[in-house]
């Protein structure tokens, strides 16, 4: 996973409630076996059928700070959309709220998540529109989103931030408790279901 | 300190706890399907890694497989991709798999039950937002994202923060024809689709305690529509009795032990839930939704919302885009919206008590002529007891069609799918936009309901069927 210390780009307003991870990429474009090129499926629906969907405007369509209404990313657990966003060039979406699966998808995948209250979202939507080069700052180390002269702080809980300032491999962290692993599994009992070998 | 039932849960499975650090959380079953797999295992190849515990591993093919000539290659190039990529995978790293023509493939949430490898107390997890099916069996289960497959496939546990406790209280009887999906729909159409984020979501109260396993299964399973991160219910005698004599469940002494830790798993006296909703059942009626998120449900005497009346900025916008992706006039009765396609099955609706419901509205009628309707189990043993039952020529003589085991229309990754401006009525759990099918619109319903609807062609509960 690539660090994420802070970004600076343009943003793009999404006025929509519930985005599902359907909308963020639908389930024909989850055949592909690899890690990458999701960005063909991203939104593909709305980009198609939509004239006016705001990244089919050219002024939104180098953004790479999305900006949704709440309920961002609900429904399946796919961490295809979490690599869509990524692919289609976004670092950071700003919500306020987000499904528990998305946002944790996101953590690993390395796609910051920010949550901000309704009303900041609200500001930073009429900013954009009124000025889509707006440069938008999403500073992880210092917790705060910068555009214009408004500076808006969010909150990130510690291990996650710290985590994605280094750019660590959650495998890679657990496998330092290897002892501690095994000591919980010689305490399992031995009714619990084994899957091997097949009854 | 008095528990709820997940917290005792999630505490007999924590390995390590650190300040300032989550919860390492041990895994006990890890069920693995085609679609959220591949990369993760190409992680552990990367990294030179193996898999833990395979035998604490199980995969089954379900999301791509056709269910019409299914002893066939895969027609679908990039479909069979990745069920080859999921066979190789299995293979190389000595993982169970239940592929397509085996007696145990199916819906990975519908074969962890049937097995009696999905049991109460466990943690489990899929690569599958609809894990928290599991839950029904006072299991804590739920969905995780490719990166975490790829964590517990080495490791065998994730890191985890404790989630926020939320009772779901529904009391009282059920009047004849609601159904658990009539419940659970009702649940998120009262706290919305991000009503239950951060929670856990533990179903009580004497109708839930009255409802079958295959209910309880409905119930949580659509957990996940509510935002919830799981949804379970209190193991009892009923779990017990669905348990007993299943190929993975314990046997002799070690049932005995086993049933002796089960019967633990309640929420105790005093335990204290961050939030609690109390649903009386004997109000409900059959719930349809209407617009393209599962909130979006009302009950099927009601009309077509009219997004002027939603005081939020939000939830009229959304109702406006819904109704316009829909198709549907404000003010329009529910009942008289005619489908196209009614869809019985997935890991929701596609067990063999939502067969016998469905099958027993149908016995001895003729489907609406411009109607089509899948039947499709949610499993080859769900199939091979419904055929036993002979409710596969009840569906053929009502003209439905019986088809082979899998996700078939419930996500369209097989050639089921919807077509631009058709609608279904579906028994499944999301009615997203294009989720059936691309410009396809989806009406969720029961099983009672679909059949009812499949009779009419329009939205029909069973009750109108009496007389008609």
């Amino acid at each position: 996973m690539d660090a994420f210390t802070t970004h600076t780009g343009t943003a793009a307003p999404l006025r929509r409630t519930n985005v599902d991870t359907d909308q963020i990429i639908p389930a024909e474009y989850l055949k592909r076996i690899t890690r990458t090129g999701f960005e063909d499926g991203l939104f593909v629906a709305w980009r198609t059928n939509e004239p006016d969907f705001v990244l089919n405007k050219p002024e939104y369509a180098n953004a790479s700070i999305l900006v949704a209404g709440p309920d961002f990313g609900t429904g399946s657990s796919r961490e295809h959309a979490n690599w869509a966003l990524l692919d289609g060039g976004f670092r950071v979406v700003i919500s306020p709220r987000f499904a528990d699966i998305f946002r944790n998808n996101s953590t690993k995948a390395g796609l910051l998540t920010v949550v901000l209250p309704e009303a900041d979202v609200e500001a930073l939507w009429a900013a954009i529109e009124a000025d889509p080069a707006l440069p938008v700052t999403v500073d992880l180390q210092a917790e705060q989103v910068t555009y214009g002269e408004t500076v808006v702080p969010f909150q990130i809980d510690p291990y996650t931030r710290w985590r994605l300032l280094e750019g660590l491999d959650d495998v890679g962290l657990t496998e330092r408790h290897l002892d501690a692993i095994e000591a919980f599994e010689s305490s399992r009992p031995a009714w619990k279901p084994k899957a091997l070998p097949a009854v | 300190m008095p528990k709820t039932l997940a917290e005792k849960v999630y505490d007999a499975h924590v390995v390590r706890s650190a300040d300032g650090e989550p919860d390492l959380l041990y895994i006990d079953l890890h069920l693995v399907h085609e679609v959220t797999s591949p990369q993760a295992f190409d992680g552990l190849r990367a990294a030179g890694r193996t898999v833990r515990r395979p035998d604490l591993t199980m995969a089954t093919e379900d999301h791509n497989v056709p269910t019409l000539d299914i002893l066939a290659p895969i027609a679908d190039p990039v479909s069979r991709a990745q069920v080859e990529a999921l066979r190789r995978n299995t293979a190389e790293f000595g993982i169970r798999l239940a592929p397509m023509g085996d007696r145990d493939q199916g819906i990975v949430h519908v074969i962890g039950p049937q097995l009696g490898l999905t049991q109460p107390g466990m943690t489990i997890v899929c690569g599958d937002s609809h894990t928290s099916t599991h839950g029904a069996f006072g299991a804590l289960a739920f969905g995780i994202g490719t990166s975490e497959v790829e964590h517990v496939l080495a490791t065998q546990t994730l890191p985890q923060y404790k989630p926020k406790q939320m009772a779901v209280t529904v009391d009282g009887e059920l009047p004849p024809g609601v159904s658990a999906k009539d419940v659970i729909l009702a649940v998120i159409a009262q706290i919305g689709t991000g009503g239950g984020q951060g929670y856990v979501i533990e179903y009580r109260g004497s109708a839930i305690e009255k409802l079958s396993m295959e209910a309880r299964m409905t119930i949580c399973n659509m957990s996940i529509e509510a935002g919830a991160k799981a949804g379970l219910i209190a193991p009892d005698q009923t779990t017990f009795d669905f348990l007993q004599g299943r190929p993975h469940a314990p046997q002799g002494a070690e049932w005995d032990a086993a049933v002796a830790e089960w019967s633990t798993l309640r929420t105790d006296e005093g335990a204290v839930f961050d939030a609690e909703v109390v649903i009386d059942a004997s109000t409900l009626t059959p719930f349809v939704t209407w617009g393209t998120n599962p909130g979006q449900g009302l009950p099927i005497d009601a009309r077509v919302p009219d997004p002027a009346e939603f005081a939020d900025e939000g939830d009229r916008r959304a109702a406006e885009q819904a109704l316009e992706y829909m198709g549907l006039t404000p003010g329009t009765p529910l009942r008289e919206i005619e489908v196209d396609t009614v869809f019985l099955g997935s890991c929701t609706n596609g067990r063999i008590e939502d067969l016998r419901v469905a099958a027993e509205l149908l016995r001895g009628k003729r489907i609406d002529p411009g109607t089509r309707m899948l039947v499709v189990p949610g499993s080859v043993a769900v199939k091979a007891q419904a055929e036993t039952e002979g409710l596969d020529q009840v569906f053929l003589d009502a003209g439905a069609e019986w088809r082979g085991a899998g996700c078939s229309m419930c996500l369209g990754m097989n050639p089921d799918q919807l077509k631009p401006g058709e609608r279904s009525a579906s028994t499944s759990n999301r009615n997203f936009q294009g989720r059936q099918g691309k410009g396809g619109r989806t009406h969720l319903v029961s099983p009672a309901v679909a059949a009812a609807t499949a009779l009419t062609g329009r939205l029909t509960a069973p009750a109108d069927l009496i007389g008609a």
